[in-house]
């Protein structure tokens, strides 16, 4: 849950908001003028999704524990390596999220259910 | 005349286009909403935040690092570099829409998104005669208004939703959907590596203002640029 006040909120979503729009009608609002990326900078923009992707992904997945089995052995983990498996085979959202929280949500309420 | 008959025919074409990526853009739009509501934000905040931003990656970042009390800077620096590459889609895009208004213009930068993009640009250039104007935005219009929608239901439902069910786990499924293909080669792959190996040290470690993300991301397009450069410098 966030601490932040709904003014702090509103405040980040117009800076986003604005920043965004600014880059979305950079060229098309100044064509002619300046004419393309220059490549350098269209270089490093290639990495620039997966290594922000990667940055969130991993974190919000991983937790570290004391030993490498309980780090990897954790239900978000487990869970994520099957989403991560659909989604290289199918490139498609809809099934990597629903294969992914059904994986988590079978080892969390499985064992129950079945009575283990 | 029926309504069908008044609307110029490429604006029909380009709904028609958009159908099959609603499928794709839904459930991350139920995210955002579901996500936002996890993490704190209000109804109106997450459905303001998908009219007033409309990108959805950066979006749920934002949420994200709002929800772990991350610093404004972050937050918007964060959404800000994902963003970047809709410069690309821009310059690209501009030489076709040259002949309209500024205002036309201005309201076609706005639902100008990876799919509006990707799909509009491989129509212009295969069919000379559909129109730029309608067709782009028949696609982006779609989109926008599937969006809103999603960001609404998912919101709505969110609110409602018992924490057990760990709905928050579809984030970083969502992102994991758009990783994945992102590691095109080596390079990227190298980013991507380096990029989560790193941010789960950092956050391990702790570095003060939050700054695990930026320090992550730049490691790993640095790490990608240097792969990169260093395979072609060997042949």
């Amino acid at each position: 849950m966030t601490a932040w006040s709904s003014t702090q909120i509103w405040l980040a979503i117009i800076l986003i908001g604005v920043a965004t729009y600014s880059i979305r009608l950079s060229f098309i609002y100044f064509f002619g003028r300046i004419d393309e990326v220059p490549e350098r900078v269209q270089h490093v923009l290639r990495y620039v999704p997966a290594a922000v992707l990667a940055a969130l992904v991993v974190p919000a997945v991983v937790t570290i524990e004391p030993t490498v089995s309980e780090t990897v052995l954790d239900d978000r983990v487990i869970a994520a390596t099957i989403a991560a498996i659909v989604a290289w085979k199918t490139e498609d959202v809809f099934w990597t999220i629903g294969i992914g929280m059904g994986a988590l949500w079978a080892i969390r309420f499985g064992p129950g259910l079945v009575g283990i | 005349m029926s309504i069908r008959e008044r609307l110029h025919p490429d604006l029909l074409a380009g709904i028609k286009a958009a159908g099959p990526l609603v499928l794709g853009i839904l459930p991350f739009a139920l995210v955002a909403g579901i996500t936002a509501v996890g993490a704190g934000m209000t109804i109106g905040e997450a459905v303001g935040m998908s009219i007033i931003v409309f990108a959805g990656a950066s979006q749920l970042a934002a949420i994200d690092l709002i929800g772990s009390n991350a610093p404004l800077a972050v937050v918007v620096g964060t959404a800000v570099v994902i963003n970047v590459r809709m410069l690309m889609y821009s310059a690209s895009i501009a030489p076709y829409f040259q002949a309209f208004s500024v205002r036309v213009r201005s309201v076609l930068a706005y639902v100008l998104t990876d799919q509006a993009y990707a799909m509009s640009i491989a129509e212009y250039t295969q069919n000379e005669s559909r129109s730029r104007l309608w067709y782009y935005f028949g696609i982006g219009f779609t989109l926008w208004v599937v969006w809103q929608l999603g960001t609404i239901a998912g919101a709505v439902a969110g609110a409602g939703v018992p924490d057990s069910l760990a709905l928050d786990f579809a984030l970083p499924l969502v992102f994991l959907a758009l990783l994945v293909p992102a590691m095109k080669d080596r390079g990227t792959t190298t980013a991507g590596v380096v990029g989560g190996a790193v941010a789960l040290i950092v956050v391990a470690v702790g570095v003060p203002l939050n700054l695990d993300l930026p320090i992550a991301a730049v490691t790993g397009i640095l790490a990608g640029v240097v792969v990169d450069a260093t395979a072609g410098g060997v042949r």
